[in-house]
């Protein structure tokens, strides 16, 4: 379901190409291994404050790297504020590689737990949709039962807007935020030179666009 | 400062491995690093570091406010070229080190600052003078560290020295927790040493950014270097220097860049920005490249960004990636250290001539020149230029001058001449007011052998004055002048153009400087006309310590040209009156 992630980006990439480069806002998704250290995340969270750039989400946990947190950060910026913003995070001593992912193709997955109030009696109309979403139970309680949904953002949205349409009532919502990772062979450690701009080459596109055309899912 | 037999074993520290207390291998790593100068103020949580002092060949100089101390370690470093140290307590001392630490940030310059703390047992509970100096200084150092272990400290101190000097260089702090200074550990200074620099993977210089940068230089017809601060930081004048003479470029400053390429060559313009002169900021206008030379397109630089040099392509060289479009669009970047880039860039460039286009802006300046405040008769006022152009002449320009900030800063910019690097000491980015008296004392101790100027106005230099205690203690001979309107002047100015004429809260009330200067037993003068100035200069230079000297100038006199915030760099205000009864230029 990341293609869907791609063509937005496709989208914005178009448009950006068409030389509003200043005025354009879009969806940057930063990938960042730091060192696990204390206070590294707010080094990094204090540079977007200082920018003015807000934090659309930020996931972080351990890598397959020793010692090496990875992190996920999606924010809207200009292009160019991306590029600063890219610069700028390398230039913190605690992070170790950085990658701006929003123009490659990329496998995007978000996590969310909702809690929704439902009797056993109207139970079964969730269950259907459980069903639909290919989500899943994962607590069941007289009361109330919780959703398990992995999925990128548009399919969780999905979910949560047609359980607020139904009967029962939504208690919580808990969501992991973004985790991103590049298809193909290509991996976030190395940051790409700068003439590129955030993502990459183009041949580099096309050549992961035919890589992960085979090993699209679903 | 420690005996020739405890120097010799605290050297001794550095070649074998030995079990020191926490404090005592601070100072070892700081012997190690090549410290002999340190500014600093003693307190609870960093006396175990005090204590142990004694033991090395390290001079610490007792300051008054600590901001003093980050000030002194900037002028130290500023004019040494080396990194500067400034020490601090836990809590206020170290809130007060704030200031100085992001000018230095702003302004690119090298200096560790070392505070204690409480002990790591009580930290985050609110202890007595406890504060969370990491996360304060967080913005406005390049990096921190918070160290809460002995074994920790050498590492950590060597890479905060590395930090510091690499690439962009800028300030990094040490925050020490009082039992990490305590608690003893094994010192081995080279099992210390940090990782080798790592380089940002932006930072390449590309074969075919350097062929367009040469193509864009050959073609151009009206080319401006931007020569700024980054020249002095790189270690490049010679570089810069070849490529201008070669391609006969004309040479525009930033006020931090002044001293990177000569005031007396023929290419140089002058200072660029909101008080360059007419003709630097017409010639970038005008120009078709701009070359720009380690600095970062500041605000005040380019007034308002849609209409900077609309005409011109830009070449942007550049160490730190994350300034490349910052401000200013450019068409090459090329990401490296000046001096690297432009050897692999000079034997792509041949001669060329550039006659016409020198032609073309010397003839904007004949306007200037009958508008130069120098040129101004003697009818009996006292201008801060006057008391700048005389200090230059009597000085030969070969002092180091260490400037406050404000207007007497703009008028030492324009007519102190400065030809060598590392002469001018000012606080460009951040603009900070009582900067100039530490940074003196610093400046001082890092090249004992030249001759020091404060020039400070009225306002700034109450600022820090306290610091005059640390010149008296220490001994040292600078020499301040005031430039004393009565104002806090450039702010007077700004009410005079912008807020009509309403002077809120800028007439201020100095106490008798002479009098204050001698109550630390220091000796001063006041200037009243301009006759006396070169005698005062003179009585200064020759008195055997520090000598004050209390310029009374002209009240409302204003720094010109000036642009407004938000004009376009060729829209200035200029002076008023350009009366043609004027003297031509005498000198330069």
């Amino acid at each position: 379901m990341g293609e869907e992630a791609g063509k937005l980006s496709a989208f914005h990439f178009f448009t950006l190409s068409l030389g509003h480069l200043e005025r354009i806002i879009m969806l940057h998704t930063f990938v960042a291994y730091v060192e696990d250290l204390p206070g590294v995340l707010t080094r990094v969270a204090s540079l977007f404050r200082r920018l003015n750039i807000n934090i659309n989400s930020l996931t972080v946990g351990r890598s397959e790297r020793a010692g090496l947190s990875r992190l996920t950060l999606v924010c809207e910026a200009s292009a160019e504020a991306g590029h600063r913003v890219r610069a700028s995070l390398f230039k913190l001593e605690n992070v170790v590689d950085v990658d701006d992912i929003a123009q490659a193709p990329s496998v995007t997955r978000e996590l969310a737990l909702i809690k929704v109030a439902a009797t056993p009696q109207s139970r079964s109309q969730v269950f259907e949709l459980v069903e639909v979403f290919r989500a899943r139970i994962v607590d069941l309680a007289p009361e109330s039962l919780t959703i398990e949904m992995t999925g990128v953002e548009s399919k969780i949205e999905g979910l949560i807007q047609v359980l607020n349409e139904g009967e029962d009532r939504v208690l919580e919502i808990c969501r992991s935020g973004k985790l991103t990772m590049r298809r193909g062979h290509h991996t976030s450690r190395v940051l790409k030179a700068m003439g590129a701009g955030p993502g990459e080459s183009a041949e580099a596109d096309e050549q992961t666009v035919e890589d992960s055309a085979a090993l699209l899912p679903e | 400062m420690g005996t020739n037999a405890t120097t010799q074993s605290a050297n001794a520290h550095l070649t074998a491995p030995t079990r020191l207390t926490g404090a005592e291998i601070l100072w070892a790593t700081l012997v190690g690093e090549g410290v002999t100068q340190v500014f600093g103020y003693p307190g609870g949580a960093i006396l175990p570091v005090y204590d142990a002092l004694r033991k090395f060949p390290i001079h610490h100089t007792l300051v008054r406010h600590e901001q003093g101390a980050a000030h002194m370690a900037d002028g130290y470093a500023r004019a040494s070229g080396k990194v500067g140290v400034a020490i601090a307590t836990s809590g206020p001392g170290a809130t007060n080190l704030v200031t100085g630490i992001a000018t230095a940030m702003l302004d690119s310059i090298p200096i560790v600052c070392i505070t204690g703390n409480v002990s790591s047992k009580i930290l985050g509970t609110d202890a007595f003078q406890e504060v969370d100096i990491t996360g304060i200084t967080l913005p406005v150092t390049k990096h921190n560290f918070l160290v809460n272990r002995a074994e920790d400290i050498a590492p950590a101190v060597r890479l905060a020295f590395q930090i510091a000097k690499s690439a962009r260089p800028g300030p990094v702090l040490v925050d020490i927790t009082k039992d990490a200074q305590q608690a003893t550990a094994l010192f081995d200074f080279e099992a210390a040493k940090p990782h080798p620099v790592r380089i940002h993977p932006m930072r390449k210089i590309e074969d075919s950014g350097l062929a367009q940068a040469a193509e864009l230089i050959r073609n151009a017809k009206r080319p401006v270097i931007l020569a700024g601060h980054g020249i002095i930081e790189s270690g490049a004048m010679e570089q810069v220097r070849t490529l201008a003479e070669r391609t006969q470029i004309p040479v525009a400053l930033t006020l931090l860049g002044l001293g990177a390429f000569p005031a007396s060559h023929p290419l140089n313009l002058g200072m660029m920005g909101m008080h360059g002169e007419a003709w630097v900021n017409h010639a970038i206008q005008e120009a078709d490249l701009l070359i720009a030379c380690g600095m970062r397109f500041d605000d005040r630089v380019t007034g308002t960004t849609a209409t900077y040099a609309t005409k011109a392509k830009k070449i942007h060289i550049e160490v730190d990636p994350s300034e490349i479009n910052k401000n200013i669009k450019v068409d090459v970047p090329l990401l490296g250290d000046l001096s690297e880039v432009l050897e692999q860039l000079l034997p792509r460039i041949g001669g060329r001539d550039g006659s016409a286009w020198l032609k073309t802006i010397d003839s904007i300046k004949g306007d200037a020149a009958v508008r130069d405040i120098k040129n101004l008769p003697d009818l009996g006022h006292l201008y801060a230029a006057h008391v700048i152009h005389d200090i230059w002449r009597i000085t030969n320009g070969n002092a180091i001058v260490v400037t406050d900030v404000g207007q007497h800063q703009m008028w030492e910019a324009q007519y102190y001449h400065h030809e060598l690097p590392r002469m001018l000491i000012t606080s460009g980015g951040l603009g900070t007011m009582g900067f100039a008296l530490p940074a003196a004392i610093g400046a001082k101790f890092a090249c004992p052998e030249k001759e020091v100027w404060v020039v400070a106005g009225d306002g700034g230099f109450q600022m820090t004055a306290a610091e005059l205690s640390t010149i008296a203690q220490e001994k040292i001979k600078i020499n301040i002048a005031i430039i004393n309107n009565g104002y806090l002047g450039m702010v007077r100015q700004w009410q005079e153009f912008f807020y009509e004429r309403n002077y809120e809260s800028t007439p201020l009330i100095s106490p008798d400087f002479v009098k204050l200067a001698d109550a630390h037993g220091i000796q001063g003068l006041t200037v009243h006309t301009r006759a006396e100035v070169a005698d005062a200069v003179n009585a200064a230079r020759s008195a055997p310590g520090t000598f004050l000297l209390n310029f009374k100038v002209e009240k409302e006199e204003s720094v010109y040209p000036m642009i407004p915030v938000g004009a376009a760099l060729h829209e200035m205000i200029r002076r008023p009156g350009s009366d043609p009864l004027l003297e031509s230029p005498d000198d330069k």
